[in-house]
């Protein structure tokens, strides 16, 4: 059966599946979401530098100054400088938003590869997840803070657990459907281990969903803690954070209403960002959103 | 040329990738014509531009990516580039009309087929209700669907592969277009099916005096089909000329190719009889699926059943069937990639049937499997290298070691060694099906099986992937388990052939036998469905009578 080669069309070299970060300019409106976002982090990481004076100091007779040259947003009800405050809750409240993110993301990767393989761990872990989202996520928040004592790590853990279920569904739904390609086959033939499979082969199917899913978690966690705090069931009160500077502040809404007003700028701001870079990443990382826009 | 009952028109044509008049030339100065009661068949390979040419047709073409940029359509005499959407709408159904590879994709599931045949009617007549029913029932008994009266209010799902293209061919025929464009109506039924198929149009087409422009890559459907032919490659026209001329005598260097790259459906000479050792070896192996319905009832499907089959070192046994029959079922089972429900499987002379995953894992390396489809059988993210050192690195060989081994495997498949570090979106679907072999002999194998190894690939690449496998067995003694519903492709390369039908071997010998005297009536149809089994395409003439004539 000799027969000429013909040459096949050449296909040009190029390398896909590293879409880079040039997705964070990609419209004007996205490159302001990422410069406030750097912004704001620049400004909690920096804040020790950055804060005029210490956010716990009471200073009983400078309660309720307006802005000042000494006191650029005035102080609260405790003499405390609230620029001060707003820059340290800053840290605070982007740790947890970033926490509650990475620890969702990983437990429920594992959750969720786990129970896209194996049927019978499926039927049991799914179940107890779909259980899980039953519950109000605020509600099991404060139960849980309530019940284990109010400290950082307890509000890390009780705003987590309610968006696990939503990360280990996602992932089981495209291990699911990896699971099935015929190169995952090649792999069970070939003698991979189970966790080689799922490692190598499985998982990198995920990284472009979880990386939306997180930003989606990392500004739902952010306001959560901003909630609990402002509903008294989060962190201590001294502590500044983003909700328990409004949470004082609500008391004096009538005399002072940028208490509440210049936390909660920020805390829109940090959120809004956060889910606008979410959507420019599932932009660049979906294709098939690329060619839905291509195709007008 | 004489201009009265050219149904289509085609001249000079050039199509752009893009508006710029810089853009790639996707269609080059093709020209040609259909006339009434005529059948051209456009051939060529994937990417020649057989399809986008019938789009331009149709004015279907993707607006704004794909752009015709030179040249006329014409159509009855009247220009096509360049008409008003609203005409290309009117002459779409009422004078010209498409029917697609994928019939199942060209229907709407959820609107029964007769109200779908309706929407044409309703669109382009004026007729009422009842006449229009009466012309649909009589279309569809027209293009032979038995109990029309059910069928019209049957949804897609409920009707056979076959009969939704016959749906499409009544739909596309009701308003008597001038134009029938079939693009690969037949290739992805199975081939019982396509030879009724093909029988109805050319039967229409007498009858209506349609003229049909039809696109294959099949020359075996061409020799069915054509009255003339047109070659494609790469977007311009090879050649054209009556159907006879160019199965006899292609005056191009392409068409010759195209045409010798047809695997002969005349099994090649017999190789000596084996005495070496049987490396594999079934027993009665089965295969049930249960499905348990929403009331807790059970129903059960044998995808296989009671089949036996010996395959000795260093020869091949071909399994073919259509579609369902359950060749693939008995693949996935040899493999363990899928668990048998009865029966046994020796390999090596070890039964392996009822090993659980990790006493299985040993004799995992004996046995490998290439997939079907080289674009999906490779993952994307891992380099070629990794990718063929994966099996050997999972038994315990040194990474460098495997990499140098992936190395020589390449080689030995004929691609260039520094494929090594790239990564699979870098080469072509025949490329990447070497990539796969390389990966399946990286485990040195007793037995490989090939799942349908070479049905997604062109004629040409598909001999050049078939010879490889040729040579690879030649070389190292490798016993081969051929899948494949290509009775072609199968009477090339298998020594051996079982024909299976509803899970169950029929009928099973060596290839000549199989393949010249068959002795079941099933295997015999088979045959006879066999597109172009008049012609031997690779020496350019009708296959020797005592042949075709065969019972």
């Amino acid at each position: 059966m000799a027969i000429e080669i013909l040459p096949e069309p050449s296909i040009p070299v190029t390398t896909p599946f590293r879409p880079g970060l040039g997705f964070l300019t990609a419209t004007p409106i996205i490159a302001t979401a990422s410069i406030c976002l750097a912004l704001v982090i620049l400004s909690a990481i920096l804040a020790p530098w950055l804060a005029p004076h210490d956010p716990l100091l009471l200073a009983p007779a400078q309660r309720l100054k307006p802005a000042s040259a000494l006191f650029l947003l005035g102080t609260d009800g405790y003499g405390r400088d609230v620029l001060s405050r707003i820059l340290y809750g800053g840290r605070i409240s982007l740790l947890i938003g970033l926490g509650a993110a990475i620890f969702s993301v990983g437990v429920g990767l594992v959750i969720g590869l786990v129970s896209g393989f194996f049927k019978w761990v499926d039927a049991v872990v799914m179940r107890i997840m779909d259980g899980l989202m039953a519950i109000p996520s605020i509600l099991l928040a404060i139960a849980v803070v309530s019940l284990s004592g109010a400290s950082l790590m307890t509000v890390l853990v009780a705003i987590t657990i309610p968006e696990i279920p939503r990360v280990a569904r996602l992932v089981r739904s495209v291990v699911l459907s990896a699971r099935e390609e015929p190169y995952v086959e090649a792999a069970i033939s070939v003698g991979s281990s189970l966790p080689k499979i799922m490692w190598r082969h499985l998982m990198p199917n995920t990284i472009a969903p979880l990386i939306v899913q997180g930003t989606y978690v990392c500004a739902s966690a952010i306001l959560t803690e901003a909630i609990l705090s402002f509903l008294g069931a989060g962190i201590s009160p001294e502590t500044p954070t983003w909700g328990n500077i409004m949470a004082e502040g609500r008391a004096y809404f009538q005399i002072k209403p940028s208490l509440i007003f210049w936390p909660g700028l920020l805390l829109s701001i940090a959120i809004l960002s956060v889910n606008l870079i979410g959507d420019a990443a599932r932009d660049a990382l979906d294709p098939r959103m690329k060619q839905r826009e291509g195709g007008k | 040329m004489n201009s009265s009952g050219v149904a289509l028109d085609i001249s000079d044509l050039v199509v752009r990738l893009g508006k710029s008049p810089q853009g790639e030339r996707v269609i080059d100065a093709v020209s040609l014509h259909v006339r009434e009661r005529e059948t051209l068949c456009l051939v060529g390979e994937s990417g020649s531009g057989k399809s986008v040419t019938a789009l331009t047709v149709m004015g279907l073409l993707q607006k704004g990516s794909l752009v015709p940029s030179g040249g006329s359509v014409k159509l009855v005499g009247e220009q096509l580039l360049g008409a008003s959407d609203r005409r290309l709408r009117q002459l779409r159904a009422t004078t010209m009309a498409m029917i697609f590879q994928e019939p199942m994709t060209a229907l709407n599931p959820v609107v029964p087929v007769g109200r779908q045949i309706d929407e044409v009617l309703r669109a382009h007549t004026g007729l009422d209700a009842r006449t229009r029913r009466k012309r649909i029932l009589a279309m569809m008994e027209q293009v032979r669907l038995p109990e029309v009266e059910r069928i019209f209010a049957s949804y897609p799902h409920r009707l056979s592969g076959g009969q939704r293209q016959r749906i499409m061919i009544a739909m596309a025929l009701v308003l008597e277009p001038k134009l029938l464009i079939a693009d690969e109506p037949t290739t992805a039924l199975d081939v019982t099916t396509q030879k009724q198929i093909l029988t109805l149009i050319r039967d229409l087409q007498r009858d209506h005096g349609t003229a049909v422009l039809f696109i294959t890559h099949d020359m075996g459907v061409v020799a069915e089909i054509a009255d003339r032919v047109a070659v494609m490659r790469q977007g311009r026209l090879v050649e054209s000329g009556a159907l006879d001329n160019i199965l006899r005598a292609p005056s191009m260097e392409y068409t010759r190719n195209l045409l010798s790259a047809v695997p002969s459906l005349v099994p090649r000479t017999a190789r000596a009889d084996s005495a070496e050792a049987i490396v594999l070896e079934t027993s009665e192996l089965g295969k049930v699926y249960r499905e348990r319905s929403f009331f807790g009832g059970l129903r059960e499907v044998a995808a296989a059943q009671d089949v036996t089959i010996t395959l000795r070192k260093g020869r091949t046994l071909g399994i073919v069937g259509e579609s369902g029959s359950g060749k693939s079922t008995v693949a996935r089972c040899i493999v363990r990639l899928i668990d048998p429900s009865s029966g046994g499987i020796r390999l090596a002379g070890r039964e392996i049937s009822e090993l659980p995953r990790r006493l299985l894992q040993p004799h995992r390396k004996r046995i490998q499997i290439i997939f079907q489809d080289p674009y999906r059988s490779l993952n994307p993210r891992i380099t070629v290298g990794e990718t063929i050192a994966e099996g050997p690195v999972n038994f315990g060989i040194p990474k460098q070691a495997a990499l140098a081994k992936a190395r020589e495997l390449l080689e030995l498949v004929d691609l260039p060694t520094d494929a090594i570090s790239r990564y699979p979106h870098q080469f072509s679907g025949g490329q990447r099906q070497r990539i796969a072999i390389a990966r399946a002999l990286a485990l040195d194998p007793d037995v490989l099986v090939a799942d349908e190894a070479v049905s997604a690939l062109d004629v040409s690449v598909q001999a050049q992937v078939l010879e490889l496998l040729d040579e690879i067995q030649t070389r190292l003694g490798i016993a081969l388990l051929f899948i494949t519903h290509d009775l072609r492709v199968a009477a090339q390369i298998c020594d051996d052939v079982a024909v299976m039908q509803r899970g169950r071997i029929v009928e099973q010998g060596p290839a000549a036998q199989v393949l010249t005297n068959p002795q079941q009536a099933y295997t015999r149809q088979l045959l006879e469905a066999a597109p172009g089994r008049e012609w031997d395409f690779a020496n350019f003439r009708p296959v020797a009578r005592t042949i075709a004539a065969m019972p």
